[in-house]
C-alpha cells in the first residue's frame, strides 16, 4: 500500500501540472481567438482525475493505519495496535504529512465539484479550475518532496507504534480538524473565482453569485471547526476555558474574520456595484491568511501548544504566499480599471456606511490578532529578546473592538440604503435603545458592578448591546411579518416564516446575527467565573458558591490503550443532592502521556466544571479543581443558531420560484405593479 | 419623540447615578497577578491556569506569588521580581514601556486611522453628491416616482 500511495501522489502531481499548463495554454489560445475547446476539456478532466489520484493516496494511508503497517514512518509515529478504529482513521490528519495529504484531498474534492459544475459558466470555471490546479500543484509538490506521508522506516520495523497524541483521542477531535480544513481549503474556491474574474475582466457580478454559496458553506465549516476546537479545549484540556489565544487558534480566526467581512461587503457590490476592489482583496486576503496561518503553525516561527514540530516546510509556505501575493498584485495592477465602483457612498448614515465600518472593525480585529501573534517575533528582532503576548493582551485589545462590532450589528439593519433620515433613525432606534438601556439597569440592580472591574464593565456592555441587537432583529421580523400578515391574513408567526422564506438571505442573516448575540452573552459570563482547588480525601468536602462536593471514592481501571484513575464525587446544590460526578485522569500507555477527563454539569445558568488535577506527591491525596463557569452553554447554543441561520441563508428564496409565474400573466395584467420582490428585499 | 427623549434622559441619569455610587471593592491581587503571568514550563498557559500534572514550575511560582502578595509588595515590584527570576516571557502581555508600548498602540492606531479615513471619505463623497444634486436641480418631475418608490419599499 505505501508504494501505491506514493505512486498515486506522483500521478496526482503530474496531472495537476498538466491541468495548469493545458489550462493556461487553452485560455491563452481562446483569448486570441484560436479554438481550444478540446485542450480545455482535457485540462478539466485532468483536474477531475487529480481527485481520484489524491483519494487513492489518502485511502492508502488510512489502509496502512487500519492494518497497523508500521513500516510507514507516519503510521509508526501516529498510531498503535490498540488504538480504537475511529482514531486510526483520524490519524490521517493528526500529523504534519497526513494533515497535508488530507488538505490536498479536500482541495481536490472541492476542485472535483467545481469542475463537474463547469456549465454554470464554462469560461470563468476554466479560469478558476486552472488557478485551483496551481494551488493543488503546490500541495502535491510539498507532499512529494518535502513532507512525504509514505516514507518507510529504516532498519527493523517495530512491533507497535508510538500511538496517537492522547489529546486527540476524543470524539470531537475526529470532527474538528476536518471541519477546520474544510473551512481553510474552501476559501481557495472563491479566491480562484475572484482571481479568474479579475484576469478575464469578467463583466458584472455573476462571479459573486456563483461563489456566494461556496463562501457561505466554507465560512460555516470554518465556524464549526473553530467552535468544535473551543469545545474540545473546554472538555479535554481541563483548564476551565475554551479559548486561550494560542497562535494556532488565532490562525484559524484570521480567515474567519476577513471571510465574514467579505460575506457582508459583497452585498454592496451586488446591490450597488461598489467596493469591487475591496471585495477582491478581501477574498485574496482570506485565502492568503489561511496559508499564512498554516505557515505560522508549521514553521515554528511562533511557539504554540498545537504547533507541529519546526520543519523546513514553513519556507515552502512562505514562497507560495509570496508568489500568490505577486500574482494577485500583478493582475490587480493590470486590470484595476475593471474594478471601478459604479456608485459612491452618499451619506454617513446609510446601510453602505454601516457595512464599511463593520468591515473596518472586522479587519481591525484581524490586524490586532495578527499583530499580537507576530509581535514576539518582532520584539525578538528589534529588542533581542522574546516577550509573551498572551490572553490579557488579546482580551484588552479585542473586547472594545468587538463591542463596537456588536453595536454595528444592531445599527446596520435599521439603516436604509443610500441615506437614512434622522426621523427614521429615531423611530427605528427607540425600542432597541430602550431594550439595551433597560437591560443595563436591570443587570446593575441584580448586582453587576461595572465600576469595580473592567471585566464586569465589558460584560454589562456586551449583554446590553446583545439586548439592543436582539431587539433590532425582533423588530425587523415583526415589522416584515405584520406587512405579510396584513396582505395574507396569516398570523404573525406564520407571516414571519413566509417572510424568511421570501428572502432567506436577509432573514437567515438575521438568524446568524442572533446566534452571534447568544454567543456573546455566553462569552460575557466569563467575567463571573469562580474557581477553587483543594485536596480531597475520602469523605472530605469542598464548597464553591452554592455547590458542595463530597468525595465518595476513588477508583482505577485499565485497558490495553490506557489506564484511568477517577474520583467519585457526590454533588449538592444548596444542600440538595444533584447526583455524582466522575472527573478522571487517563494515562496512555503507548505515548506515556496523561490526559484530563473533565466532569461537567452544564445548565443554561452555569457549568459546574470539575477536574481531577492529579495527586499531591507528599500527602498522596487527590487534588480536585472546581470551576463555576456561568452561561457557557449559551456559547454552544449560539453556534447551533448560527449554523441554522447559515443554512437558511443558503436556501433559495421563495420569490425566485415565483418570478416565472409572474412572467406568464397576460399583457394587460403585466402592466399592473408587480410585487415580485420579497418584502424586505434589498438588504 | 419628546417622550422618548425624556425617557432616555431619565434612564441615562439612573445609569450614571448607579455608576457613581459606592465605587469601591477589593481586588483579589493574587488572582489578578496570577492571570498577568505565564507558567514558564513551556505549556503556554496563564500561571493560574496551568494544569500540567506534576508541573515543577507552576506550583513553585504560585507559592512565590502568594508570599509576595502577603508581604504587601506592590504589583510592579512583584512582577519585576518574577521577570528578574524567569525572564521577560513570564509576563503574559507586553508592558507599557519602551518598544512594548507599540504592541498596545498599533491596533488602536490602525483602527482609528481606518475609521477616520473612511469617515472623511464618505463625508467628502456625500458633499460632492449634494453639490451635484444642487447643480442639476431637484427635478420636481421625479417627485411622483420618488413618492411611489418610498411607498412601495416602506415596510
Amino acid at each position: 500500500m505505501p508504494e501505491f500511495g506514493s505512486f498515486a501522489l506522483i500521478f496526482a502531481l503530474v496531472l495537476s501540472a498538466y491541468c495548469v499548463l493545458a489550462g493556461i495554454l487553452a485560455l491563452r489560445q481562446q483569448a486570441v481567438g484560436i479554438a481550444s475547446d478540446r485542450l480545455a476539456e482535457t485540462a478539466r478532466r485532468a483536474g477531475i482525475a487529480i481527485w481520484a489520484a489524491v483519494t487513492g493516496a489518502a485511502f492508502a494511508l488510512v489502509w496502512a493505519a487500519l492494518h497497523n503497517d508500521f513500516s510507514v514512518a507516519y503510521i509508526l509515529h501516529h498510531s498503535n495496535r490498540d488504538l480504537p478504529t475511529p482514531y486510526k482513521f483520524a490519524a490521517l490528519w493528526s500529523g504534519q504529512e497526513g494533515s497535508l495529504l488530507f488538505w490536498a484531498f479536500l482541495l481536490s474534492t472541492y476542485g472535483l465539484v467545481l469542475r463537474l459544475r463547469h456549465k454554470v459558466d464554462v469560461k470563468l470555471t476554466a479560469y478558476a479550475s486552472t488557478i485551483l490546479a496551481a494551488v493543488q500543484l503546490f500541495f502535491l509538490l510539498l507532499l512529494n518532496f518535502a513532507a512525504t506521508p509514505f516514507s518507510l522506516v529504516r532498519g527493523s520495523i517495530p512491533a507497535d507504534g508510538n500511538g496517537l497524541n492522547p489529546l486527540l483521542q476524543y470524539p470531537e477531535m475526529v470532527i474538528h480538524p476536518p471541519m477546520l480544513y474544510l473551512g481553510y481549503v474552501g476559501f481557495a474556491v472563491p479566491f480562484a473565482f475572484a482571481l479568474g474574474a479579475l484576469i478575464m475582466k469578467y463583466p458584472g457580478e455573476k462571479w459573486i453569485h456563483i461563489t456566494r454559496r461556496w463562501t457561505m458553506v466554507t465560512w460555516c465549516f470554518l465556524t464549526c471547526g473553530i467552535f468544535l476546537g473551543a469545545h474540545w479545549a473546554y472538555s479535554v484540556l481541563g483548564w476551565g476555558g475554551y479559548w486561550g489565544w494560542d497562535p494556532v487558534e488565532n490562525a484559524s480566526f484570521f480567515p474567519w474574520l476577513t471571510g465574514t467581512a467579505f460575506l457582508h461587503s459583497v452585498m454592496m457590490q451586488e446591490k450597488r456595484g461598489m467596493l469591487k476592489t475591496w471585495n477582491v482583496w478581501l477574498i485574496f486576503s482570506t485565502f492568503m491568511l489561511s496559508i499564512l496561518g498554516t505557515f505560522l503553525t508549521r514553521s515554528g516561527v511562533v511557539s504554540s501548544v498545537h504547533a507541529f514540530a519546526q520543519s523546513s516546510i514553513g519556507e515552502w509556505f512562505m514562497w507560495f504566499l509570496g508568489l500568490t501575493l505577486l500574482v494577485c498584485l500583478y493582475f490587480y495592477v493590470r486590470n484595476r480599471d475593471h474594478l471601478r465602483s459604479e456608485h459612491r457612498l452618499e451619506s454617513l448614515l446609510s446601510r453602505e456606511s454601516s457595512f464599511l465600518f463593520q468591515n473596518l472593525v472586522l479587519l481591525a480585529s484581524c490586524f490586532a490578532i495578527l499583530w499580537g501573534t507576530l509581535f514576539p517575533v518582532l520584539s525578538e528582532w528589534i529588542q533581542g529578546h522574546k516577550i509573551t503576548v498572551g490572553p490579557p493582551f488579546f482580551n484588552r485589545v479585542n473586547v472594545p473592538i468587538a463591542m463596537f462590532l456588536l453595536l454595528l450589528t444592531g445599527v446596520g439593519p435599521l439603516l436604509a440604503w443610500r441615506r437614512t433620515s434622522w426621523a427614521s433613525l429615531k423611530r427605528n432606534f427607540a425600542i432597541p435603545v430602550l431594550a439595551g438601556v433597560t437591560t443595563a439597569i436591570v443587570l446593575m440592580a441584580l448586582g453587576m458592578r461595572p465600576w469595580q472591574d473592567a471585566a464586569h464593565f465589558y460584560s454589562l456592555m456586551a449583554i446590553s448591546l446583545a439586548a439592543l441587537v436582539t431587539a433590532t432583529i425582533v423588530s425587523e421580523f415583526v415589522r416584515g411579518g405584520r406587512v405579510i400578515s396584513r396582505h395574507t391574513g396569516a398570523n404573525l408567526l406564520a407571516s414571519m416564516v413566509i417572510l424568511t422564506r421570501r428572502n432567506t438571505r436577509r432573514y437567515g442573516g438575521y438568524i446568524v446575527h442572533f446566534g452571534a448575540v447568544v454567543i456573546v452573552v455566553g462569552l460575557a459570563g466569563a467575567a463571573f467565573n469562580q474557581q477553587k482547588e483543594q485536596e480531597l480525601g475520602f469523605g472530605d468536602r469542598m464548597q464553591l458558591g452554592p455547590y458542595t462536593l463530597v468525595c465518595d471514592n476513588y477508583t482505577q481501571e485499565d485497558n490495553p490503550n490506557y489506564s484511568i484513575e477517577y474520583a467519585i464525587l457526590n454533588v449538592y446544590k444548596n444542600g440538595k443532592p444533584m447526583g455524582q460526578m466522575f472527573p478522571a485522569k487517563k494515562f496512555f500507555k503507548a505515548s506515556q502521556q496523561p490526559d484530563t477527563i473533565v466532569a461537567n454539569h452544564s445548565t443554561p445558568r452555569e457549568d459546574l466544571y470539575v477536574i481531577y488535577a492529579g495527586r499531591n506527591l507528599d500527602t498522596d491525596k487527590p487534588i480536585i479543581k472546581v470551576f463555576i463557569n456561568p452561561l457557557v452553554m449559551w456559547i454552544w447554543a449560539g453556534v447551533w443558531v448560527l449554523i441554522g441561520g447559515t443554512v437558511v441563508a443558503m436556501l433559495p428564496s421563495m420569490s425566485a420560484a415565483a418570478v416565472p409565474q409572474i412572467q406568464r400573466v397576460p399583457v394587460s395584467a403585466a402592466a399592473l405593479p408587480i410585487h415580485s420582490d420579497p418584502v424586505g428585499a434589498g438588504d | 419623540m419628546r417622550l422618548f427623549r425624556r425617557l432616555s434622559a431619565a434612564l441615562l441619569t439612573i445609569v450614571l447615578g448607579i455608576c457613581v455610587l459606592g465605587a469601591s471593592g477589593d481586588h483579589a491581587r493574587f488572582n489578578d497577578l496570577g492571570h498577568r503571568m505565564m507558567c514558564v514550563c513551556g505549556c503556554n498557559q496563564i500561571l493560574l491556569e496551568c494544569n500540567h500534572v506534576g508541573c515543577s514550575y507552576s506550583e513553585r511560582m504560585r507559592n512565590q506569588l502568594l508570599s509576595a502578595t502577603q508581604q504587601n509588595s506592590n504589583d510592579d515590584s512583584i512582577l519585576q521580581a518574577f521577570v528578574k527570576e524567569y525572564g521577560t516571557t513570564v509576563l503574559a502581555a507586553p508592558t507599557m514601556q519602551g518598544f512594548d508600548k507599540v504592541a498596545w498602540i498599533m491596533p488602536f492606531a490602525v483602527f482609528l486611522t481606518g475609521s477616520v479615513a473612511a469617515t472623511m471619505l464618505i463625508l467628502n463623497w456625500s458633499r460632492r453628491q449634494a453639490l451635484h444634486a444642487v447643480s442639476t436641480g431637484p427635478g420636481p418631475a421625479l417627485d411622483h416616482y420618488r413618492r411611489q418608490a418610498r411607498e412601495e419599499t416602506e415596510l
